[in-house]
């Protein structure tokens, strides 16, 4: 299983020099990069843990993608992006989003189907991983 | 002296006797009018018939699109006549066409009814277009001013909602629509559907006239497409979607079915231009009270966009489905099988994502165009596109687009998931090179080629569909200049 949520899952993983060319693109855009990470990669979930705040401030890709490997050596097991975001009237939203670390052992999703009348049915996506406590749920 | 003794009229000099005057002379043509920033303001291309000066059928254009009828008559003396009136006030040639003139009309803000496209319409195309005095008549732009624009609320999603509903960035979302158009049974079209899925797309559509014939009805359909549309995200983790179309033979039909589609949790319900304006507002403002992004198919609009001298430019129609209240509408392709001059391809785009347009000839837009803080509609490119020319598609269309790949997923030889992932993959190479800086037009074609490596459903679509390319000229491109379709 693999999850292809973000600007680039259908590629090879990013090597660190690919990932340091996505971040001088947004920072030549003046985006606000900032890293997250996860163990619910469930589509909706869109409140990934943030780690630290957006780097407003910081121009430097060199600085920014240290912050990417600090995130990966705290959290080896979890999926890891990168987002860029775009702070223009008209925009204020996320420009750009890519998954930058991924767990060994992708779990992925049970479809829970809950049949109703009218041949009706009710859908409902369930991580396998969410079956086990935070935490626990990857490895590396 | 009284009225009643008051001398015979001579028809000539006098704006009020009875009888027929030319239009100029009862006031719709005003030269010297400085336009009102409330003004809507329309440029018409109008080809006289023989004899009829330009400035007269400016104003024939200007009276019948507003208060004027074919004659004189006293009860515009009942009104405030002058501030009703359109006034036509510049008629200039178009270079190197003779006999077609540009005519620009102010109309009064007064004379439109607040969130009413059917209204708007009435008037500017409602009687005008077969008017003996004119050859032809084509309405090539409008403004509409902030204060009108502010009396619609726009998509009911637009594009920034919709990227964080479906999470989504930085790159074109991917669409197909269902091949074959018409015959496949539900169990058949939900196959369809899931594979395009689970190989990579973003969206699949229903086309646009899939509504509920004998071979499908409409609820098998649908519930056969969720049941696809879920699977392939429990198998991707991406949330995904299908354009459930609405269109029905009535409005209670229409709601009748876009409930069940909410009902089944789709993200997305489709409907066609064919079904009118006063119908889309409707179903707009359904689509913004249930959190469901709305499609619409632009089916038919070729009757009245597609000839340059008479119609509506598609410019304009983009313009009414803004207003209204659209999440994507079909905007072109540039390249494919599909008109489209890359130029007034721009200009469409331009009017349907982005804040302010400035007027710019070059790309078909007479008028500097504020939309406020009105949401952008996604613009959706189909008709003949491949995987090959992904490249020009994000040079010419932006990130801000679909590309829908209907016969370029269906068609590919190794199954309808391999297409999606060959398109998928190069839309996201393509971004790639582009963010690093690569000059990714020129070297397109190699950076997709150096992939197909790793990538053999990539390398499939580029031996399949490398060389296919539709080179005819456009028929709708700008006066200022020629430009070449690119293949």
């Amino acid at each position: 299983m693999h999850v292809t949520q973000g600007t680039f899952s259908y590629l090879p993983p990013l090597t660190d020099a690919q990932v340091k060319a996505q971040v001088q693109y947004a920072l030549d855009n003046r985006w606000a990069l900032s890293v997250e990470f996860t163990d619910d990669p469930h589509p909706r979930n869109f409140l990934w843990d943030m780690w630290g705040l957006p780097m407003f401030d910081m121009r430097d890709p060199t600085a920014i993608l240290l912050e990417v490997q600090r995130c990966r050596d705290a959290y080896p097991a979890r999926y890891v992006r990168v987002n860029a975001y775009d702070r223009r009237l008209g925009r204020q939203t996320t420009a750009l989003s890519f998954i930058v670390q991924r767990p060994g052992n992708e779990r992925g999703f049970r479809l829970d189907r809950q049949e109703g009348p009218d041949r009706q049915v009710r859908y409902t996506i369930h991580p396998y991983a969410a079956d086990r406590g935070s935490g626990e749920r990857y490895e590396r | 002296m009284t009225a009643l003794e008051s001398p015979p009229r001579d028809a000539a000099t006098d704006r009020w006797a009875s009888g027929v005057i030319p239009y100029a002379q009862m006031g719709y043509w005003q030269p010297d009018y400085v336009p009102k920033d409330t003004d809507i303001l329309c440029a018409f291309r109008i080809t006289p018939q023989e004899g009829v000066a330009p400035e007269e059928a400016a104003a024939a254009v200007a009276g019948e699109s507003s208060t004027a009828t074919w004659t004189v008559v006293w009860t515009d003396r009942l009104t405030a006549y002058e501030h009703y009136q359109a006034k036509a006030y510049r008629v200039e040639p178009v270079a190197g066409t003779p006999g077609q003139y540009i005519a620009l009309i102010a109309y009064e803000l007064d004379l439109f009814e607040e969130g009413s496209i059917a209204n708007l319409t009435s008037s500017i195309i409602g009687n005008v277009f077969g008017f003996k005095a004119l050859r032809a008549l084509r309405l090539e732009d409008m403004r509409i001013p902030l204060h009108y624009v502010n009396t619609f609320q726009g998509p009911p999603h637009g594009i920034v909602m919709e990227r964080e509903y479906l999470n989504k960035y930085g790159r074109p979302l991917l669409g197909a629509t269902t091949k074959p158009k018409l015959g496949l049974s539900a169990r058949n079209y939900g196959r369809v559907v899931y594979e395009a899925l689970r190989g990579g797309l973003d969206f699949t559509k229903d086309d646009e006239n899939i509504n509920s014939q004998p071979f499908m009805r409409w609820r098998d359909r649908y519930l056969a497409s969720m049941e696809a549309v879920n699977k392939a995200m429990a198998e991707t983790g991406e949330i995904k979607g299908h354009y459930l179309n609405v269109t029905a033979g009535d409005m209670e039909g229409m709601y009748e079915r876009a409930e069940f589609a909410k009902q089944l949790g789709s993200v997305v319900i489709m409907l066609d231009l064919t079904v009118g304006f006063t119908a889309m507002t409707s179903m707009s403002k359904w689509a913004r009270r249930n959190g469901v992004l709305l499609h619409l198919h632009r089916a038919g609009h070729g009757t009245y966009t597609r000839q340059k001298n008479h119609g509506v430019s598609f410019r304009v129609i983009a313009k009414w489905c803004r207003l209204l209240g659209v999440d994507h509408v079909h905007a072109g392709t540039v390249v494919g099988k599909l008109e489209g001059d890359p130029n007034m391809v721009r200009g469409y785009y331009d009017t349907l994502r982005t804040g302010y347009v400035e007027r710019d000839l070059m790309h078909g837009i007479y008028f500097d165009q504020d939309w406020g803080s009105m949401p952008g509609v996604m613009p959706v490119a189909s008709g003949g596109i491949h995987a090959g020319q992904t490249h020009q598609l994000i040079h010419y269309l932006g990130e801000d687009v679909i590309l829908q790949f209907g016969g370029g997923t269906i068609g590919h030889p190794m199954g309808v998931a391999a297409g999606a992932t060959a398109n998928r993959t190069a839309v996201e190479l393509i971004v790639q090179a582009r963010n690093e800086g690569r000059d990714y037009f020129t070297d397109g074609p190699e950076i997709l080629r150096a992939a197909g490596r790793w990538c053999a459903p990539l390398r499939a679509a580029l031996d399949v569909w490398g060389d296919i390319s539709f080179n005819y000229e456009s028929t709708d491109t700008p006066d200022v200049a020629t430009t070449a379709t690119p293949a």
